[in-house]
């Protein structure tokens, strides 16, 4: 069975020393949640995560989630532990204290979304769909509505669902049917059925709160024409506690590759009464709030994942004795040598764990700025980190879950053929890891946000809050003798960087094919040099801190030597992905549709 | 014998005639601006005066310039009549009432010289009605000239001669609008309204009930009237909101007094419920405080908003952007077809409005004009028309066309009848569609060559993303400017880079390069969106080279062995001013907007601006200290308040333009003129030698600065100003020099370059570029 143990000191290191976490506590209302406080509610998540969310991720995935008369039910075990997370106040975390939320940084919750979906991803699904709902109720919702349903989806005792899928339509949700009829009371009735709705119905919580897209009657055909609904699973009695039944039927579960223990419903809606949430055929917006901070949600799916895996990959091959080294018995008085000596099972364990830690490093960072953009004072400041926010976002979802999937994979790898066999639980990880690609915006919709609307923005203006502090430390540590060597290449590659942007900018303007045949390759590549950003912070904060390190030198030497390996073997690839950008996109679109 | 206008008078001093005298000073005329003397008056030329004064501050300004102004001298139709013997023509510009207009014409016909012209601004009253009870010789010499105001702005001019008129005096009107006051002449019958008020209130009346029928507000029906139909932006209701709704019922009832019956016209409602309610609350438009169908006004926060009326409960709401499909759907080559077959509220509305309106205007000619081409250049002259009623119609089809007047019940008109497109290109001409059923040529003024005519009939010699050249015949190319808004890019670089090439010594097939384009605007500067992306993305060595190249071929533009005419129209800022100053002579509109605007985005003009100027103004008296000083702190000042020309005139003042430079009045012949300005130059020409000026360094710089910092005292500019005033003031007194060594070309570009970069560095500049991309208004941080 495999084991999970949580990156603190790794945390730790990114959020005191590489991104000043620190200065968070200056932003109003976070002068209590200190460096230390933050790392005794990490130290607390990573002990749930641990012991409680580990021990059920496997049997949950063994068992998955069953419907019986139209009510579903979740494995063995996942209840106690929804219960024993919502009794230690873990949904209200970072949610706004007026509603009941313990009002920490939004930064932390990266860290312990990475450490749930580390542990359990198929768990982390419910947390993490009424989050979502939160957010969206919270930016768009009337203060009745808020008043209504907030304090009980801040606490966990509710949960939320985002319904936004039809059969017809998941990318394209303009084409989407359900039909929201105004009713006298100025409440809807809500009818139409949606697919793929995760967490759509279970046995966790005593009521579901789901966000509903849906069309007016005299709504303009389109995206322009979508508008959100709140319907609830139980309409509330007088005392705002759940009552009657609210027409909402979860018609089936879907049988799926990964992900077994969260329930994928197909719920019909009949009649529902919903309330609008926002304005009329003003849906997409509260829809992008919740895609938005689901898709930066899901990037930690991946990175979680890649973590769970590469703990087990490394036990395993430290443990394993199977052949020799080449260079000669490195356990002369075993049976074999440790899978470990062999450069290609370094290769593996090397690439995950420099994506790893590039990775928790960005993520962090980009949490700090969700947490400037809602708490600063000054809205030119909260704009430009929200524009930072903005454009990081598909990077880290697309990114991030692609990195995952690879990652999960090369760590199936060094089990051989044990990885292929379920009780291992490697094999899991790649399932989990699969659909992360997927939802929310699949990953080549991911690229098209990131070249057609994140890029051309304003000029660019999204770019500048990457760019800009890039050049600049590029220039501050090209003269600097220890960081000269990771410098030199990250300017190169960023150089890379800066022409591909240049040359999608120019060329998609005459034909918008270009930014899309560009896509997949310049989201990856701006991956590797964001991964690269930190890692060059990373070796600098660690080479600081080297001289008073104490006992904690080998955990700064390995920084350095993860680094090495980051800007040498996988930071190269930007090389060839300029070179297939460059190409442009002649060579994919040349062959006839009717060829194929 | 031709007649020559060398003096005029304007008779009337109300808004039309002082705006007509304003513009014949414009052309360099003298002018007499008499009105009556008001009862009981002290100073006796007191309207003259008194408009005189009001237009020294009066927007859109109708003088060009100072020098203009001053040739206008007012009077009154009391003592001044004997000044009009020196007159060559008289305009007459009083109110519109022929009890008025005839006993003054007496006196007029009585006190002008003999053969000198007389002509009225009338707009509604008919040629034959005015010289009714005149004398042989008035009528003879008599014509109408309907300006349309503003008449410094207004491009059109409709002319209409009696069959007494002399030919002469139709001849000397047509050159003397066209040429001097560069006018669109158009020759119009004597019918009621002539060709643009005819249509153009017939469409107004007919939008507006329209829109109340089909149910669209004022926003939606201005829209549709908009891009897909090619009105201007102030659409129905914004322009009769202009006009003042009062008049509306005016022109309606002239209208009903002298058209013929069974005119279309006199079956459109005579009146609008909407507008009478309006008038009826003093609402009359832009001029009353309460505003017309639209008005600003401040909302419960104190933040100005536009408010719209709603058609059907006539109160005001805030506006909205419509939202009409069909206004989605109307967009390229088919817009109109798309339009007019839509099944929503502003299809229909586009259909019965469009129905009416082109066919109307199609059974006006012959009895209008001779020519469909001369009624859609009316309405392109005289209501900013993007196509007249007849390229419309083409644009549906004739035969759609008819079909859709049949399915609204409304008489398919003779001419489109014919079933034949109005306008048709054979070998290269532009021909029309006569009343006859034959075709032939789309007459053009003698002299006139347009790019569109050249265009026409050839390929370009070169082309590419941004740029296109022309052979515009004698061995003169010219350079087209084809990037959206006419901003200078690379493209456009290597297009000069190309043209120098392809010229080479000038002694083979080109020998001389004319830069000019159809467009509104000549160019609006470089194109600070590619710009801004590279300064987002930390491309610093591209920017820098963006400069460089810039520096680089305008000079190498300058030192070919070839003469290089500007011909700007319109806004020709910063970058565009840049290419102008490197042009061996320039030939402007008389409407041309130059300007180094760039310190309104945070940076200094760095393709050679700086440099031109202080060549151009510092080096002729770079040996008199005092006076060097001057002309830099001059410069120093016209470039940092980003001073941009109100006219070609002006530019001059400015220093934008030499006193060889010319001024073409109409725009139609700028391109004529540019290149027989060109073609003056070929002959024994040299290119310009390498030049050099001292520059006053350190000391300089300091006084500029007291300067900036004595503003900056008092709150007159911000924080980043100061910083382009000081890297500026850098550049223009040659940076580091001593003060006595000269500085050759090469030395003053690398100055605009490096202290251009600085300023690309700094967060007060990437605001304000950002700014100006985002809201297209300077940010003053």
């Amino acid at each position: 069975m495999p084991t999970y143990k949580a990156p603190l000191d790794d945390m730790k290191f990114v959020l005191n020393d590489v991104i000043d976490y620190a200065r968070l506590t200056s932003l109003p209302g976070y002068a209590e949640f200190d460096a230390e406080t933050a790392m005794s509610v990490l130290e607390g998540a990573a002990q749930f995560c641990e012991e409680v969310l580990q021990p059920i991720n496997q049997s949950g995935d063994a068992e998955g989630c069953r419907i019986e008369n139209g009510a579903v039910s979740t494995p063995a075990g996942f209840k106690a532990a929804y219960h024993q997370y919502v009794a230690s106040g873990w949904p209200a975390l970072s949610a706004d204290d007026t509603f009941g939320g313990q009002g920490f940084p939004q930064t932390l919750r990266f860290a312990v979304e990475e450490m749930i979906c580390a542990s359990n991803l198929s768990f982390g699904m419910f947390p993490g769909l009424s989050h979502g709902a939160y957010h969206a109720l919270l930016m768009h919702g009337t203060d009745a509505l808020k008043s209504a349903w907030l304090p009980k989806l801040v606490s966990g005792e509710w949960s939320g669902t985002m319904c936004l899928t039809e059969a017809h339509c998941g990318t394209d949700l303009g084409l989407l049917t359900t039909k929201a009829v105004p009713r006298d009371d100025g409440s809807y009735a809500i009818t139409g059925n949606k697919i793929f709705i995760s967490a759509g119905d279970h046995d966790l919580t005593d009521n579901i709160v789901h966000l509903v897209l849906a069309r007016l009657p005299d709504a303009p055909p389109g995206i322009k024409g979508i508008s959100l609904f709140i319907v609830p699973k139980f309409l509330l009695d007088a005392n705002g506690a759940p009552g009657a039944e609210n027409g909402v039927r979860c018609v089936s579960i879907e049988h799926k590759m990964g992900i077994k223990a969260s329930p994928t419903c197909v719920l019909a809606f009949e009649d529902s009464i919903g309330w609008l949430v926002g304005e009329t055929n003003k849906g997409m917006r509260g829809m992008f709030t919740m895609m938005n901070a689901a898709r930066l949600a899901v990037g930690m799916q991946g990175l979680g994942l890649s973590e769970v895996s590469y703990q087990n990959a490394v036990s395993y091959a430290k443990d394993r004795l199977q052949g020799r080294a080449l260079t000669g018995p490195k356990n002369p008085s075993g049976p074999a040598d440790p899978l470990i000596v062999h450069p290609d099972v370094r290769r593996s364990l090397m690439t995950i764990r420099a994506f790893n830690e590039g990775a928790r490093a960005l993520s962090l960072w980009v949490g700090t700025h969700i947490d400037i953009e809602e708490k600063h004072p000054d809205p030119a400041v909260q704009k430009d980190a929200d524009d930072f926010v903005a454009l990081m976002t598909p990077i880290v979802k697309a990114y991030f879950t692609d990195m995952g999937f690879e990652c999960t994979n090369l760590a199936l790898q060094i089990y051989g053929g044990h990885g292929y066999i379920r009780e291992y639980g490697m094999e899991q990880f790649v399932r989990d890891a699969r659909i992360a690609q997927i939802y929310e915006g699949a990953n080549g919709i991911q690229a098209l946000d990131l070249v057609g609307r994140k890029l051309p923005a304003e000029g660019g203006r999204m770019l500048r809050f990457f760019f800009h502090p890039l050049s600049d430390r590029l220039e501050r540590t090209a003269a600097d003798a220890q960081l000269k060597e990771f410098a030199e290449p990250m300017a190169k590659a960023f150089g890379r960087l800066q022409q591909a942007t240049q040359f999608i900018a120019l060329k998609s303007m005459a034909n918008p094919d270009e930014a899309g045949a560009a896509s997949t390759d310049y989201l990856r590549m701006f991956g590797l040099i964001a991964l690269g950003d930190m890692w060059l912070r990373m070796a600098e904060a660690a080479y600081a801190k080297m001289p008073a390190a104490n006992g904690d030198l080998a955990f700064y030497d390995a920084k350095i030597k993860t680094a090495r390996f980051f800007f040498t073997k996988m930071l190269p690839e930007v090389h060839g992905l300029f070179a297939r950008i460059m190409a442009g996109a002649e060579p994919v679109m040349a062959l006839e549709a009717e060829v194929f | 014998m031709a007649i020559e206008i060398r003096r005029a008078a304007v008779v009337g001093a109300g808004t039309m005639g002082s705006g007509i005298a304003a513009h014949l000073a414009n052309a360099g005329i003298p002018v007499l601006l008499l009105d009556i003397v008001p009862p009981g008056a002290t100073d006796r030329n007191v309207l003259a005066a008194g408009a005189l004064t009001r237009m020294r501050t009066q927007q859109p300004l109708p003088f060009m310039s100072a020098d203009a102004a001053a040739l206008v001298t007012p009077g009154n139709v009391e003592d001044d009549l004997d000044a009009l013997r020196d007159v060559d023509w008289i305009i007459e510009a009083v109110f519109e009432d022929p009890a008025v207009k005839a006993p003054l014409y007496k006196k007029l016909d009585a006190a002008r010289r003999a053969g000198s012209i007389i002509t009225s601004n009338t707009s509604t009253i008919p040629l034959h009605d005015l010289i009714a009870g005149q004398s042989d010789a008035f009528a003879a010499d008599f014509a109408v000239t309907h300006f349309f105001n503003p008449p410094r702005y207004m491009r059109l001019l409709e002319l209409v001669t009696g069959p007494r008129t002399r030919p002469e005096v139709t001849a000397a009107l047509r050159d003397t609008c066209d040429v001097r006051l560069g006018k669109g002449v158009v020759i119009c019958k004597d019918t009621p309204g002539f060709i643009a008020n005819r249509i153009g209130t017939f469409f107004m009346y007919c939008a507006m009930h329209e829109a109340l029928r089909h149910g669209l507000s004022v926003e939606e029906a201005d829209a549709v009237c908009g891009k897909p139909m090619g009105l201007p932006k102030t659409g129905i209701f914004g322009l009769t909101d202009l006009v003042g709704l009062d008049l509306m019922p005016h022109i309606m009832k002239s209208f009903h007094a002298t058209l013929p019956a069974g005119d279309a016209f006199l079956a459109l409602p005579t009146t609008f419920t909407p507008m009478e309610t309006l008038i009826a609350a003093g609402n009359t438009g832009r001029k009353s405080k309460g505003g017309g169908f639209t008005r600003l006004t401040t909302d419960a926060k104190g933040a100005r908003i536009k408010q719209v009326v709603d058609l059907a409960t006539g109160e005001y709401r805030a506006e909205r952007t419509p939202t009409l499909a069909s206004l989605s759907a109307a967009r390229g080559r088919n817009a109109l077809k798309t339009l007019v077959t839509f099944d929503d509220r502003g299809g229909k509305f586009a259909a019965s409005l469009l129905t009416q309106a082109l066919s109307y205007a199609a059974s006006l000619v012959p009895a209008i004009a001779d020519r469909v081409s001369a009624v859609d250049a009316a309405m392109r002259f005289g209501y900013g028309w993007t196509f007249g009623p007849f390229e419309l119609i083409d644009q549906l089809g004739a035969s759609a066309f008819a079909e859709l007047l049949t399915k609204h019940g409304i008489a398919v008109p003779a001419l489109v009848a014919m079933n034949k497109p109005f306008y048709r290109t054979e070998a290269g001409v532009l021909e029309e569609l006569l009343p006859s059923g034959e075709y032939s040529a789309v007459p053009r003024p003698d002299g006139v060559v347009t790019l569109a005519d050249v265009k026409r009939a050839a390929k370009p010699v070169m082309k590419n993303g941004s740029a296109s050249v022309w052979d515009i015949g004698d061995g003169v190319l010219c350079l087209e400017f084809t990037s959206k808004m006419n901003t200078l890019d690379p493209d456009i670089m290597a297009m000069i880079r190309q043209i120098i090439g392809a010229v080479g010594d000038g002694n083979g097939a080109y020998k001389a390069l004319v830069i000019q384009n159809d467009g509104e605007n000549f160019s609006v500067g470089a194109n600070l969106a590619l710009a801004m992306f590279s300064l987002n993305i930390a491309a610093w060595s591209a920017v820098e080279q963006s400069i460089a190249d810039g520096q680089n071929t305008y000079a190498a533009m300058q030192h070919a062995p070839f003469p290089v005419v500007g011909a700007p129209a319109g806004m020709a800022f910063g970058g565009a001013t840049e290419i102008l100053l490197h042009c061996d002579a320039v030939q402007a509109a008389a409407e041309t907007y130059m300007g180094l605007v760039e310190t309104g985005v945070g940076i200094i003009p760095g393709w050679g601006g700086c440099k031109e100027l202080l060549l151009r103004h510092v080096g002729p008296v770079q040996a008199d200290a005092a006076k060097a000083m001057a002309a830099t702190g001059q410069i120093f000042q016209t470039i940092a308040m980003a001073k941009t020309s109100t006219s070609a005139a002006d530019a001059r003042t400015l220093g934008y333009l030499r006193s060889t430079d010319g001024v073409t009045m109409n725009r139609e012949r700028l391109l004529s003129d540019a290149k027989a300005k060109a073609l003056s130059l070929v002959g024994g020409y040299t290119s310009p030698a390498p030049r050099s000026v001292v520059l006053s360094g350190a000391r300089g710089r300091t006084k500029l600065m007291a300067g900036v910092t004595a503003l900056a005292e008092a709150g007159k500019v911000t924080v980043h100003d100061q910083v382009v005033a000081s890297h500026l003031a850098t550049v223009v007194t040659g940076g580091d020099t001593d003060g006595a060594t000269p500085l050759d070309e090469t030395a003053l570009l690398a100055l605009e370059r490096a202290h251009f970069m600085q300023l690309a560095h700094t967060t007060g500049t990437i605001a304000r570029i950002e700014h100006m991309l985002a809201t297209g208004k300077p940010l003053r941080n």
